[in-house]
């Protein structure tokens, strides 16, 4: 619940939110609102086969249809000087693909756009776009990934033998084997982690707009990361020197990582514009969304956890298959490597991982960074065979965790899997997630039930995620072609009042107002005299934009940087004005002020005057008072915490009811404690789905049998328990403000949690394990098939 | 085409529309109301709910040749005089939206559900937004907002806001007798 | 998301709409609430050339009792069902099931006519016709017919109305006192339609069933009368035992869906826990009257 709190003292604070009057009115502001005049519309003509070729494209019919203003193949773009969509993160012998904003010759996956019809209104565009009669002549699909690796599956691209696009390894393979055939116990089995849609309630769109008279090319764009898109579609996509070339990101209705990426609509529309003279705009229809977003996760695995006798963790050993899809999206090789691999460490002391990925093609839609984005898979592979391992060892899940975390003393942690953890304390977060939940009545409880057929299931999960991506020299080393800074300029007016530039975005994340908690109490000035500008290219220099949880860890400190650059020259020109020596002078309160002389003082206005006035300023100080930076982190930071579910099973019908949900959370400071609440509590919703109702199902002809919100279980109020939440804090070392992150950490956490919690429900059966989501019918199946065999 | 009179917040409106203008196109692409939203194609997120004689319906899945002569109010037409709706405030206050996108749909829907239940309990709140996707708040927050709305409107004077005049009282108003054909 | 062009008429009369049916053949299709017909248009999986709208027909949306039956008008919503005083006191089963239909912004345009003519398999109202034993009105060019809804629920999507007909009214039985009905439903998770709903009306009489009518929708391609049930509780004491040997035998002959949502032993399963759970509750209600 908001609080207002007295100047000053915002940090910490559940100020209420300033974006929100605008949303709360209905005068947000997303891409599909703006209309210029003049706009046009486009609709895709899109592939209704997993795999074909395109043998013919007859427009006739659709251009001789009135309103219609072009029909373009990718033919047409590419003669245009349109350049494939580039994969912006390459690992060693990588096979990237040849990835066409519109196919050319070839459709790769059902919903793959095949041409895109231009019109005056929308409804014509969408008529024009039903005569455009496309020849195919349908090819063999695969869309599992283990299909697509059996020798003679049908190959995505002739250039990727196998289908196989990266093979990727890391750990101490060697160690890892001796410590498992030495182990007490080893655990194995293979587990799924299902592809899931992201489903952000707000379809991608875009607007571009060419203005002949500058040669300035204006794209809107529901873009997580608008300096990002620029950067790709200018230099790399369309050839559009970025000076010329400006994109706006304005409200955007949720993101979730899916609108990180470039997408072929928006290239299309980006180009088009110029040819035909108008403003395009395209806005994606739910089942656009379902076919095109690129989807999340879809992992196999075989995993080995190997035990000493004391019940220690000894070694890890994972393989896993990810699915990519049919092309290679944006970030598309990061997230099943270097943002899963390094996280398998979890929260324990393992002194042994390895771990092998297969990044495999198929005729599916891409797959990207879907929320946690290679760290929920981490997650859920760890804290689901843990619990499988508790059940093998005859331990309580709560004690063999903590069994095997890290301790406090042994931060910062070197990992088996290269990651150093910058600070954890792991036990307190469990032991009141326990007391929250009274882990020992709920036992207790949960036996009582069982002897008259009433199924309680308790499931816990000890998370870690590494959040504020992420150090340049790092993720350069590891392949990334970006560097991951964030940007902020600071301007002081000379009123007194401040814009603040940043580079990263908010969709539903509340910068307009954390950002200003942390200016207004770093100048001394008011909430209300502070503006936060974001999501766009012409206002805001530089950004890397907001994915991974970064944005207060690195968005924030930049602008911290920034605000300590403000202070430092204020300190200087007001020392000037005071006849003080710089080193005599401080600022509290929103005044600069002589040491032991606090009459002695210029207001932070009276100092932002004077600095545009120059009339008087030291010997070689510029007039004017802003400062920019980058921050570049030093390291990763690793938020974690302990969430436990409680569920009950119906297992006549298999369906599952959430009846309680706890969640612990140390995500380090906190600049506004209602903000990252709401955080969590949106990713606890999310990572529940996963365990419960979302999954992406292809037929084996790669058709997408969940391709609507009619099929597609994302949650409703009346399916989620109001959750109970706590936090302890431990500060990250790693940025001045000490915070960790907490954009991904609900989603990260809940799917162990309550999928453990089912199967928890169904011990007395002698299940052990079910692949998620565990949906009713597969419940009921594994109830089934498990009295049958007893 | 066909002539069609709407009542938009208060303010009558004639337009010649194509029949297969959707409500929600004709609020948002005519009248430039961009406060509601699209969310889906098949009637389930609800981000574009309005009400259409008082009560909830999904503007995308009326045409809005069926509510010639009605009356509509959109997100655009809660607040009255500069002053916002409880609903507003509460969604406000208790944190229940983060990316906006749902919240003018989930108000609408909340509105409709404070009407017929004044006093809902926790599960009433549920079970009456299941016509509503929210994406990011988990609900927790929306649960919350709607509590705080319905007890600021447990002040009599406030009660008058949601259930008296205005265009509320569109329910009991006859439709005008446009013809369309 | 924009439907193909059509043309509109608005009818002021069921005779209206029947002879602009009869005009435009196949190419039209009656317009209600919308709520089945819109989301086909706007996929553009239906494209009629004209569309009849029968919403605003007077005297075609209205509650009303005649002669021990209530009388529901084709155009009735499904909130007015829900709302409904007449309901809540003669037949609490169809405000039960009807608040369950869909969700709060639909049941306000969704018609009980519509939802019934149009027969979708998941739908929750079928299911209920059947087990209340309802007579379905129609008026088409020659006149009016009764038909009774074991009747007219054929097929997927199918249903005994011809493509002139306009479904008009439904008429049902109020049950004699001793009958407690429920109607059990489980929703999909997405769509809200029933993956099984199962309606159950008990008529107790000095302890033993008398009479027993029971009907599923959502497993099939149509809605079944569960005769086999039935016959397994009438003339017998309301024990679980019996509740649940009855149960046992839902959807016995059903061709069940089996599909990316379940396979159809698990629909099976369903059907029958959820019959045994209308059972035990309109066993319970029975009691109360």
């Amino acid at each position: 619940m908001a609080t207002t709190t007295a100047p000053g003292r915002l940090i910490g604070s559940s100020v209420r939110r300033r974006e929100d009057p605008r949303f709360i009115t209905g005068k947000g502001q997303y891409t599909d609102d703006i209309t210029l005049p003049g706009t046009t519309y486009a609709s895709f003509v899109r592939s209704p086969y997993a795999h074909a070729r395109i043998t013919a494209i007859d427009a006739d019919a659709a251009r001789a249809l009135p309103g219609v203003r072009a029909v373009f193949t990718g033919k047409d773009l590419a003669d245009g000087g349109v350049n494939a969509i580039p994969t912006g993160w390459l690992l060693p012998d990588l096979r990237t693909t040849d990835r066409r904003a519109i196919a050319i010759d070839r459709a790769r996956y059902v919903g793959e756009a095949v041409a895109v019809v231009i019109a005056d209104t929308p409804a014509g565009a969408a008529d024009a776009a039903e005569l455009v009669r496309v020849d195919y002549e349908e090819l063999p699909a695969v869309a599992s990934a283990m299909e697509a690796l059996r020798p003679g599956a049908p190959l995505v691209h002739d250039d990727v033998p196998g289908n196989l696009c990266f093979q990727w390894a890391l750990g101490d393979a060697e160690r890892t084997d001796a410590a498992i055939r030495g182990a007490a116990t080893v655990v194995r089995h293979r587990i799924v982690n299902q592809r899931l849609i992201p489903v952000a309630i707000e379809p991608r769109a875009s607007l571009a707009s060419h203005n002949a008279a500058t040669d300035e090319l204006t794209l809107w764009v529901t873009s997580q990361n608008p300096h990002v898109h620029r950067l790709i579609m200018g230099a790399f996509v369309l050839g559009i020197p970025e000076h010329k070339f400006r994109v706006i990101s304005p409200d955007v209705g949720g993101g979730f990582g899916s609108k990180i990426f470039i997408y072929p609509e928006e290239v299309v529309v980006a180009w088009a514009t110029r040819r035909i003279g108008a403003p395009v705009k395209w806005t994606a229809e739910r089942r656009e969304s379902f076919m095109t977003d690129a989807h999340g996760r879809d992992h196999v695995s075989d995993v080995e956890m190997a035990f000493d006798a004391g019940g220690r963790i000894v070694a890890l050993r994972v393989s896993t298959v990810a699915n990519l899809g049919a092309h290679l999206s944006l970030f598309a090789p990061a997230i099943p490597t270097y943002l899963y691999g390094t996280l398998l460490s979890g929260v324990y002391e393992i002194p042994a991982i390895h771990v092998s990925v297969r990044g495999v093609l198929t005729h599916t839609t891409p797959v990207d960074a879907y929320r946690g984005a290679g760290r929920p898979e981490a997650c859920y592979l760890l804290e689901r065979t843990m619990d499988v391992a508790a059940r093998r060892l005859g331990a309580d899940p709560a004690e063999l965790r903590r069994r095997n975390f890290i301790p406090p003393e042994r931060f910062p942690y070197q990992t088996a899997v290269a990651l150093v953890y910058d600070s954890g304390n792991y036990v307190p977060a469990l032991a009141r997630a326990l007391e929250m939940v009274g882990y020992d009545r709920l036992r207790a409880e949960q036996a009582e039930g069982r002897t008259r057929g009433r199924y309680l299931g308790i499931g816990i999960s000890c998370y870690i995620e590494a959040c504020g991506l992420a150090p340049s020299q790092v993720v350069g080393s590891l392949g990334a072609q970006a560097g991951l800074w964030e940007s902020a300029t600071v301007r002081v007016h000379p009123t007194g009042k401040v814009t603040v530039f940043t580079g990263s975005h908010s969709h539903g994340q509340g910068h307009e107002t954390t950002f200003a908690q942390l200016v207004a109490d770093e100048l001394g000035v008011t909430l209300d005299d502070v503006e936060v500008v974001h999501g766009d290219t012409g206002r805001v220099p530089f950004g890397m934009g907001t994915y991974g949880s970064r944005s207060g860890a690195v968005g924030g400190t930049a602008i911290h940087m920034s605000l300590e650059k403000i202070r430092e020259k204020g300190k200087r020109l007001a020392a000037h004005l005071l006849e003080a020596a710089p080193e005599d002078m401080e600022f509290a309160g929103g005044k600069f002020f002589v040491k032991g002389s606090p009459d002695r003082a210029r207001s932070f206005a009276e100092v932002s005057l004077a600095a545009y006035l120059a009339h008087s300023m030291p010997a070689g100080m510029e007039p004017g008072l802003d400062a920019t930076s980058f921050y570049d982190p030093a390291n990763f930071t690793f938020p974690f915490g302990t969430h436990i579910a409680v569920v009950e099973v119906d297992v006549d019908t298999g369906r599952t009811t959430v009846l309680r949900y706890v969640a612990v959370d140390d995500v380090g400071n906190v600049i506004n404690p209602m903000i990252v609440e709401g955080q969590l509590h949106g990713g606890v919703a999310q990572g529940t789905a996963q365990a419960l109702w979302e999954g992406a199902v292809y037929d084996e002809s790669g058709q997408l049998l969940t391709g609507s919100l009619m099929d597609y279980g994302v949650p409703k109020a009346d399916m989620l328990p109001s959750y109970e939440t706590d936090r302890t804090v431990t500060p990250s070392p790693v940025n001045p403000l000490g915070i960790k992150g907490a954009g991904e950490a609900g989603t990260i956490a809940s799917t162990p949690a309550v999928a453990n919690a089912v199967i928890d429900a169904l011990a007395p059966f002698g299940i052990t394990h079910i692949d998620i989501p565990l949906t009713p019918a597969r419940v009921w199946q594994a109830v089934r098939d498990a009295k049958g065999r007893s | 085409m066909t002539r069609i009179a709407l009542t938009v917040n208060g303010t009558r409106h004639e337009h010649q529309v194509e029949p297969r203008t959707l409500l929600v196109h004709h609020l948002r692409d005519t009248l430039a109301l961009t406060g509601t939203h699209v969310g889906c194609d098949t009637s389930q997120c609800g981000a574009c709910t309005v009400l259409l004689d008082g009560r909830p319906v999904k503007s995308c899945t009326v045409f809005a040749v069926q509510a010639d002569g009605g009356e509509v109010t959109t997100i655009e037409g809660l607040a009255r005089d500069g002053r916002l709706h409880p609903l507003q405030e509460g969604f406000w206050q208790a944190h229940g939206l983060q990316c906006g996108f749902c919240t003018p749909g989930m108000i609408m829907a909340a509105y409709g559900l404070l009407r017929d239940t004044p006093n809902p309990t926790e599960e009433e709140i549920r079970a009456g937004l299941d016509g509503n996707l929210c994406r990011c708040t988990g609900y927790h927050n929306i649960v919350k907002a709607v509590q705080l709305a319905a007890a600021a409107m447990g002040v009599p004077a406030d009660r008058a806001a949601l259930s008296g005049g205005g265009q509320d009282a569109a329910s009991t108003s006859s439709p005008a007798t446009a013809a369309t054909r | 998301m924009y439907p193909a062009r059509f043309e509109y008429h608005r009818a002021g009369s069921v005779e209206e709409a029947v002879a602009l049916l009869g005009r435009y053949e196949d190419d039209a299709k009656l317009l209600a609430g919308g709520h089945s017909l819109i989301p086909l248009l706007k996929l553009r999986f239906a494209q009629p050339g004209h569309l009849v709208d029968i919403r605003r027909i007077p005297g075609l949306a209205g509650i009303g009792e005649e002669d021990g039956a209530i009388v529901i008008g084709a155009a009735t919503t499904h909130a007015m069902l829900q709302r409904s005083e007449p309901l809540r006191r003669r037949l609490p089963i169809v405000p039960e099931a009807a608040s369950q239909i869909g969700d709060a912004q639909v049941r306000n345009m969704g018609t009980i006519g519509g939802s019934l003519a149009h027969a979708d398999p998941a739908a929750d109202l079928p299911a209920l016709m059947l087990a209340a034993e309802a007579e379905l009105t129609a008026i088409g060019p020659g006149g009016s017919r009764t038909i009774a809804a074991s009747d007219f629920f054929i097929d997927l999507l199918t249903t005994a109305l011809t493509p002139t007909e306009v479904l008009t009214r439904i008429r049902i039985p109020v049950p004699t006192s001793g009958t407690g009905s429920a109607y059990e439903k489980y929703p999909h998770p997405a769509s809200r339609y029933a993956l099984v709903g199962v309606a159950a009306m008990l008529t107790m009489s000095g302890g033993t069933i008398a009479r027993a009518r029971v009907a599923v929708t959502g497993v099939g391609t149509h809605p079944t009368r569960e005769r086999a049930v039935e016959a397994a509780l009438e003339g017998e004491r309301a024990t679980d035992a019996v509740l649940a040997a009855a149960a046992a035998r839902a959807v016995e002959g059903v061709d069940l869906r089996s599909d990316v949502h379940g396979s159809a032993e698990w629909r099976r399963a369903l059907a029958i826990a959820h019959t045994r759970r209308a059972l035990a509750r309109a066993v319970a209600r029975a009691g109360d009257v």
